[in-house]
């Protein structure tokens, strides 16, 4: 018997006010063990789907399943059950600043078990060592930089050894030898902890180095759907000046204006 | 004016009433439910502590200090006026009283507002603002519980005790001035005050004020932080209207509160 996607969208559609919808009618389902890319431009809607995904907006229409709960049915500690078994790696890390980078990572052990003093080190020690920063255990996050903050993040996220890890727009701002770390990691902590990973993002290049899957979303739909290569090669015109980085096309490069000369005409001598 | 102008005006009138009522009622909304959560703040205590230190201990210079020279006025100016009626030995209670009763918790919960409630309203408003509490919330722990409602208790506690800090610093500047520079008699200094303050008329009902000052302040400061937009500048608005909102909530509780306390004097 195939096994239930571990996140599974089903004709789901959001606006925060009614007349101005911001996901329309959106499919997808994500199968465990994958790692899969939901990419677009900005304001495309793809954070407020991570945002249902997470459990923090209800759709407006249609179902949003994850890891096998309805997650507009839970309740606050059904919801909280849920996010136990999930991570989720934040834009800028979120780092919680008044704690060490040790603090940080042992914060969810500490929160939801009883566990001795010497395991929660032991447990954490493996964390950041498969961050490469076991090094770092004593630093405060403002001695580190964007790039290892986002490793101490990710080793704070699977803490738990979660089963789904959600990362927000995970390469901004990273130069490239932190880019390419973190690509790694997410690739190699997602098969070790047999988890499923969701990348939103749209750092387009180098997220397809790294899915198995991609959802192309724009204008709060998903427009295209496949392998990288798939994506690469699509002729949906929207997502080929996307992937290729063209100043224009569907989405154009002039911002809406009145006619240029009639602008200068009007200008003063 | 035409009827269109006036309509206008009307619906924003109505519209910015509408919107404090509703801020009042989500305010009051968040503050139940962080009583009701509360329960990690007082099972974990080391929590509360920590922020205790934060709001109370990081508080003592400025309340022991700002207490000592009010002390010290209230000794020059009680002085200047009580020997006018040859009662320069009730100085002690002078000082003990208006301090105790009024000073005490009113100008320190002042202080305790710009101090403490607005650097709490700071650290939460950053902490949404650079997602921390998203991040929590994501790690299936309540920022309520985890976040506020420590910080909420331990603004309650510190504030009783800093007002009593403020007041017994104040007696001693009034001491000093009164005592050790103007000459009036030690003796007399210390007894009348041990004589008209009474425990529980004066002493209780200031540290009564202080604790509700310390719940308004407080549940100011943690509202607005929680509420804050999360952006420099909103954090910014957020800091000033917890300082804002507090001073006028103690003046106007200290009012409502001493009328009922202190009703024709008797003892």
């Amino acid at each position: 018997m195939p096994q239930e996607p571990i996140v599974e969208i089903r004709n789901v559609s959001f606006g925060y006010e009614a007349a101005r919808p911001v996901l329309r009618d959106i499919d997808l389902a994500i199968e465990r063990g994958a790692v899969v890319g939901i990419m677009g431009q900005s304001g495309c809607g793809k954070t407020t789907l991570l945002r249902i995904i997470m459990g923090a907006l209800a759709p407006t229409r249609g179902e949003a399943r994850v890891l096998g709960h309805a997650t507009a049915e839970l309740e606050r500690d059904g919801l909280y059950a849920m996010r136990r078994k999930m991570g989720m790696l934040f834009q800028f890390g979120a780092l919680f600043t008044d704690m060490s980078v040790f603090e940080n990572v042992a914060f969810p052990m500490r929160e939801h078990g009883d566990l001795p003093e010497e395991v929660i080190h032991d447990l954490v020690m493996l964390k950041l060592q498969a961050v490469g920063l076991r090094g770092a255990a004593h630093l405060r996050p403002t001695e580190l930089s964007g790039g290892m903050a986002r490793r101490v993040a990710l080793a704070r996220s699977i803490a738990l050894d979660p089963q789904l890890i959600l990362y927000d727009e995970p390469f901004t701002g990273l130069d490239p030898i932190s880019f390419g770390v973190i690509v790694r990691l997410i690739r190699e902590l997602n098969d070790s902890l047999g988890a499923t990973s969701v990348i939103v993002t749209h750092d387009v290049q180098e997220a397809l180095g790294v899915v198995d899957y991609v959802y192309f979303m724009a204008a709060g739909r998903v427009i295209a759907k496949g392998t990288p290569d798939e994506i690469r090669s699509s002729p949906e015109p929207f997502v080929n000046q996307f992937v290729n980085g063209k100043p224009d096309g569907p989405v154009p490069f002039h911002y809406p204006a009145p006619d240029y000369r009639a602008d200068l005409e009007l200008a003063p001598a | 004016m035409s009827l269109t102008t006036l309509r206008a005006r009307i619906e924003r009138l109505g519209a910015g009433m509408s919107s404090h009522v509703w801020r009042i009622g989500y305010a009051s909304r968040f503050l139940f439910y962080m009583l009701v959560h509360s329960g990690t703040a007082l099972k974990r205590f080391h929590l509360t502590i920590a922020e205790i230190y934060f709001a109370g201990v990081l508080s003592l210079i400025i309340i022991l200090v700002s207490g000592l020279f009010v002390g010290m006025v209230l000794g020059l100016q009680g002085y200047e006026t009580l020997q006018r009626f040859g009662a320069s030995e009730s100085l002690g209670v002078l000082v003990a009283l208006s301090l105790v009763r009024e000073l005490g918790p009113v100008v320190a919960g002042l202080l305790f507002a710009s101090r403490a409630g607005s650097a709490i309203t700071a650290e939460i408003g950053l902490m949404k603002a650079t997602e921390q509490l998203s991040a929590m919330e994501m790690m299936a722990v309540d920022p309520v519980a985890r976040v506020v409602a420590p910080r909420f208790w331990g603004g309650v506690i510190s504030m009783p005790l800093l007002a009593a800090l403020f007041s017994a610093m104040g007696v001693f500047g009034g001491y000093l001035v009164g005592v050790q520079l103007i000459g009036v008699d030690a003796g007399a200094f210390w007894s009348q005050m041990q004589a008209a303050v009474d425990v529980r008329n004066d002493i209780m009902n200031g540290v009564i004020k202080s604790l509700v000052f310390g719940v308004a302040v407080t549940g100011i400061a943690v509202f607005e932080g929680y509420d804050a937009v999360p952006t420099a500048e909103g954090v910014s608005r957020a800091t000033t209207r917890t300082v804002v909102t507090s001073s006028l909530a103690i003046l106007a509780l200290d009012f409502v509160l001493t009328a009922l306390m202190f009703t024709g004097g008797e003892k």
